[in-house]
């Protein structure tokens, strides 16, 4: 509607109009993630007659992989990492397709991290377009963009048990990602914990590397994983531990010396026996590989848990779009499957896939090249029970009661008997009136209740190390099954960013000008014992600044 | 049905943020049989995710406000967070008058206020610093975490027996003789003898479903926080633009700025998003805490607020049904919650609030606003002003 046709429109000079950032980098496809789906959606798209741009976060700056973002690097970051430049050509050297990338005239930008996704919509229509918010080391800014493939990868499931803070406990996609594109991991002998195809590949690819890798354990009764990946191991001198999981892990100055564990029987209780002693510097928690979900999920993009596809997902069509027409979601964060993992194959088609659709929507050529949908393995069933025989046998069922939210200190009991901070040093006064179940007893509950009464997930590592824990524990305590436990919402910046860094972006004019700390509304403040008695609109002429409390 | 089988209460509460929670719990605790009810979780929507402040100096509610905070905890009996006090920088003379209105306010309720220049500021908060021309220190007020102090009135409202039905949708109202009857919701009838309306942004299409019109534009506004840094002696800092204070745990919660106004139709069940504005919010914060410059932004958030279209709060019983109670606080609702609910308690039981006068929040101010108002003051979504 043309509202000034309707006759004079007053200016509401504290409102966003007229205050877009201003934006100079724009391109036409961007991809987020340089990895086998990134790269090939990249390739794909490249010499098509769009401008194409790949960004991925590696190096990431050492102070955020200190904060366990964006994987739980655990401590075990070599020196070696700190030079950024010599990083850079690790990287370049094991991922080699990156240099064609770059040959096909693709602006490819290493060191950066997308934070956020901005679209115009109805409930935030003043950004224009596609907004990309992007940081290297130094700034952060804002690009355009038409098309966007999302090519994130995925993380560890952490798992708590005493001691899991020391450094030398990490991920197994941290462990794997500083020994191939760093080579800086930081350790000589591991243990793995878990025992599923990405953990047990991850362990030959460490052996391979030159770390032993001592043992594997697994709280089931048989691994999860190919058989055929273990032996590998197993001929290496690898032992294998079925029916454990970890009681405490023992550490001296440098970290973790060694790993006691517990031998647990089918219902996850600990059976009285001798427990056992492992010597090793790492502990390779292996539990579970989770889509990175992160950017797509605070965009808005429609999520559910899909457990062929390794739980919760952005759901995606055969052209690999989300539920937002301009997002594909390509490679592990549109889904892990064991096929998917032992082939690189399945996530390179992806990205084929989803850079032929977004060139369409470009309105370019691409010769008519086809690529079949790709379908996840039929699913195996076992990962809700992985999962929860994990957290059962080893968090819920610890007497140490170990922080699972490291970053804000809060134990599974917090979780689930909602305790307040406990910096608050606050007692409840009869324990058992209120918990988990008493938010909203007709629902299963929902982790963003918990996140905002217990803290848990609210700290500096933005809930990576603990959101799939947190959701196994309300599982457990409610008798809810897993997927009914709602994904916690994830918010921009999803990597943490300086306040300075953010601060650099550049802003228009006239955001100063009408920077109001609330609506501007010069009625609003007028103390009560002077208000007159008759409300009428305010053209809003008056250029002055108010005050709000 | 309601959730243990009895279909309705005698107060029927619409609306679980801050105010409706607050007003079920100062009836309930009175003994009397109230429900209150949400479309969505309890305080989902701007009453979780505000900045927490409770010093609204030029508002009837006022004086109750500051009597209850420090009272809360207590009376709740579970932890809001509260911490009185209240510091605010001015980084320039301009910022230094506008801020100046809180002196006569508070002078004219005989609160202190002191008036402190650069050196002053510069010892009181550690993290201030570079430019700064002076400030005020508030010697009352205060802040509170919104999530805790949104659970407690929840917890205390079933302590003291009422009930809470979240995901709970109304669907329309009967009324009988001028009185409303009933609530009919996604769960079925609820039969009431009074109705409360505080639904925040949904307030005014919910009042107008009973012929009671009440003006109100919904907008979203954003905030940013930062990983915890530590404890200042007083958190309660803001200024330069910008509301908000450090928490107890060490966080940097800040919002501010320009808001844009939407469409209820377009909020309505939709997730509010942040947008790029966070990197302006950082960046006043980075001038007004300069040395909190290092520390990592690691969430932000926005929310819908509604406001009337002179930002004053409505709580009244209109006269045109007999048993109906309606209440927004027009942006401004969370510190003053403790008192707006007790309000409301008494409008319910009694017809007139104990305590305050409440003439001044009456819809009949809004007899002669002219009909296009949002669009004479410019309250328009973007999309709208853009074509224009």
């Amino acid at each position: 509607m043309n509202a000034r046709a309707h006759g004079s429109i007053g200016r509401d000079r504290a409102s966003v109009a007229g205050k877009q950032p201003p934006i100079d980098d724009s391109t036409d496809l961007l991809i987020i993630g340089a990895g086998h789906a990134g790269i090939s959606a990249a390739l794909t798209a490249a010499g098509c007659g769009v401008r194409v741009t790949l960004v991925d976060e590696n190096p990431v700056p050492l102070t955020t992989m200190g904060e366990d973002v964006p994987l739980h690097f655990g401590g075990r970051v070599a020196a070696t990492a700190a030079n950024h430049n010599a990083v850079l050509e690790t990287i370049l050297r094991a991922r080699p397709q990156l240099a064609e990338v770059i040959d096909a005239g693709v602006d490819v930008r290493l060191g950066t991290a997308a934070w956020g996704l901005f679209p115009n919509r109805p409930t935030a229509a003043w950004i224009d377009g596609h907004v990309a918010g992007l940081a290297d080391e130094h700034r952060a800014y804002l690009m355009r963009f038409e098309q966007v493939i999302v090519a994130a990868g995925c993380r560890d499931m952490g798992l708590a048990f005493d001691g899991w803070h020391r450094p030398g406990v990490m991920g197994a996609l941290a462990a794997y990602r500083l020994a191939t594109d760093y080579e800086a991991l930081d350790a000589r002998v591991a243990v793995l914990v878990g025992s599923g195809t990405e953990t047990l590949q991850i362990g030959n690819a460490l052996s391979e590397a030159g770390i032993r890798v001592a043992a594997v354990i697994e709280q089931a009764a048989a691994i999860a994983g190919p058989q055929e990946l273990a032996s590998r191991l197993l001929e290496g001198g690898t032992r294998l531990l079925t029916s454990h999981v970890i009681e405490q892990a023992l550490s001296d100055a440098q970290g973790v010396a060694a790993v006691r564990l517990a031998r647990v029987d089918a219902q996850g209780h600990r059976v009285c026996e001798a427990l056992e002693r492992i010597e090793c510097d790492t502990l390779v928690l292996g539990i579970a590989a989770v889509p990175a979900l992160e950017l797509l999920e605070a965009t808005g993009c429609a999520i559910s848990y899909q457990a062929e596809r390794g739980g919760h997902v952005a759901l995606i069509d055969g052209s690999q779009r989300t539920s937002l027409p301009f997002v594909y979601a390509a490679g592990d964060c549109a889904g892990i499957w064991p096929s998917k993992t032992l082939s690189d194959a399945t996530a390179r088609r992806e990205g084929r896939i989803a850079a032929l659709a977004a060139l369409r929507s470009l309105g370019a050529k691409c010769d008519g090249r086809k690529e079949e949908p790709v379908s996840p393995d039929a699913a195996g069933g076992g990962l809700d029970a992985q999962r929860l025989g994990w957290v059962r046998a080893t968090t819920l069922r610890s007497a140490a009661s170990p922080f699972v939210c490291q970053c804000e200190e809060v134990t599974a009991a917090d979780i689930l008997e909602l305790n307040p901070p406990r910096y608050l040093r606050w007692r409840r006064p009869s324990p058992a009136t209120q918990g988990l179940c008493t938010v909203d007893a007709q629902r299963a509950p929902d982790p963003d209740v918990v996140k905002r009464l217990t803290r848990a997930g609210m700290g500096p590592c933005q809930g990576r190390r603990c959101r799939e824990q947190i959701a196994a524990l309300m599982a457990l305590a409610s008798g809810a099954v897993l997927p009914d436990i709602p994904l916690a919402t994830h918010r921009p910046p999803v990597r943490p960013l300086r306040l300075s860094q953010l601060a650099a972006l550049p802003e228009a004019a006239a955001m100063g000008d009408g920077w109001e700390s609330w609506f501007g509304i010069a009625a609003q403040w007028v103390p009560y014992w002077r208000v007159p008695p008759e409300s009428r609109a305010c053209a809003g002429g008056k250029h002055e600044a108010v005050s709000g409390e | 049905m309601s959730a243990d089988g009895r279909a309705g209460a005698a107060v029927v509460i619409v609306g679980a943020g801050v105010t409706g929670l607050s007003a079920g719990w100062w009836l309930a605790r009175d003994g009397v049989d109230t429900l209150v009810l949400d479309a969505g979780a309890a305080g989902w929507g701007a009453s979780g995710r505000n900045g927490g402040g409770c010093s609204h100096h030029h508002s009837p509610l006022f004086l109750e406000e500051q009597r209850l905070w420090p009272l809360m905890d207590e009376l709740l009996g579970y932890p809001t967070e509260f911490q009185p006090g209240r510091i605010r920088i001015a980084l320039d003379e301009r910022q230094f008058a506008l801020y100046r209105h809180a002196l006569e306010n508070a002078a004219y309720h005989g609160f202190r206020t002191e008036v402190l220049d650069a050196q002053q500021v510069r010892e009181l908060v550690p993290l201030a610093g570079g430019e700064i021309f002076g400030g005020y220190h508030y010697h009352f007020g205060g802040h509170a975490n919104p999530h805790r102090t949104l659970q407690a009135y929840a917890w205390a409202l079933r302590d003291c027996g009422g009930r809470l039905l979240q995901h709970t949708r109304v669907l329309g109202f009967e009324t009988q003789g001028g009185r409303v009857a009933g609530v009919r919701t996604s769960r079925g009838r609820l039969a009431c003898e009074h109705l409360v309306i505080a639904a925040g942004p949904a307030t005014g299409e919910l009042a107008s479903l009973l012929g009671v019109n009440i003006p109100l534009m919904s907008a979203r506004a954003e905030m940013i926080v930062t990983e915890p840094l530590p404890l200042m002696r007083l958190g309660g800092v803001d200024g330069n633009g910008l509301y908000g204070r450090q928490t107890l745990r060490g966080n940097l919660a800040y919002g501010g700025g320009p808001h844009e106004w939407i469409e209820d139709a377009d909020a309505a069940g939709a997730r509010p998003y942040s947008t790029p504005l966070q990197a302006s919010i950082a960046r006043r914060l980075c001038a007004l805490l300069p040395k909190a410059a290092h520390a990592r932004v690691i969430r932000s958030w926005a929310g819908f607020i509604e406001n009337t279209p002179d930002g004053r709060p409505v709580i009244e019983r209109p006269a045109a049904l007999d048993n109906l109670t309606v209440a927004t606080l027009s942006s401004v609702g969370f510190g003053l919650s403790p008192a707006s609910g007790r309000a409301i308690r008494d409008l319910v039981v009694s017809g007139k609030c104990s305590f305050a006068d409440l003439s001044t929040l009456r819809l009949s101010r809004f007899a002669a606003l002219e009909a296009d108002w949002r669009r004479l003051q410019g309250w328009l979504p973007s999309a709208v002003s853009i074509d224009a």
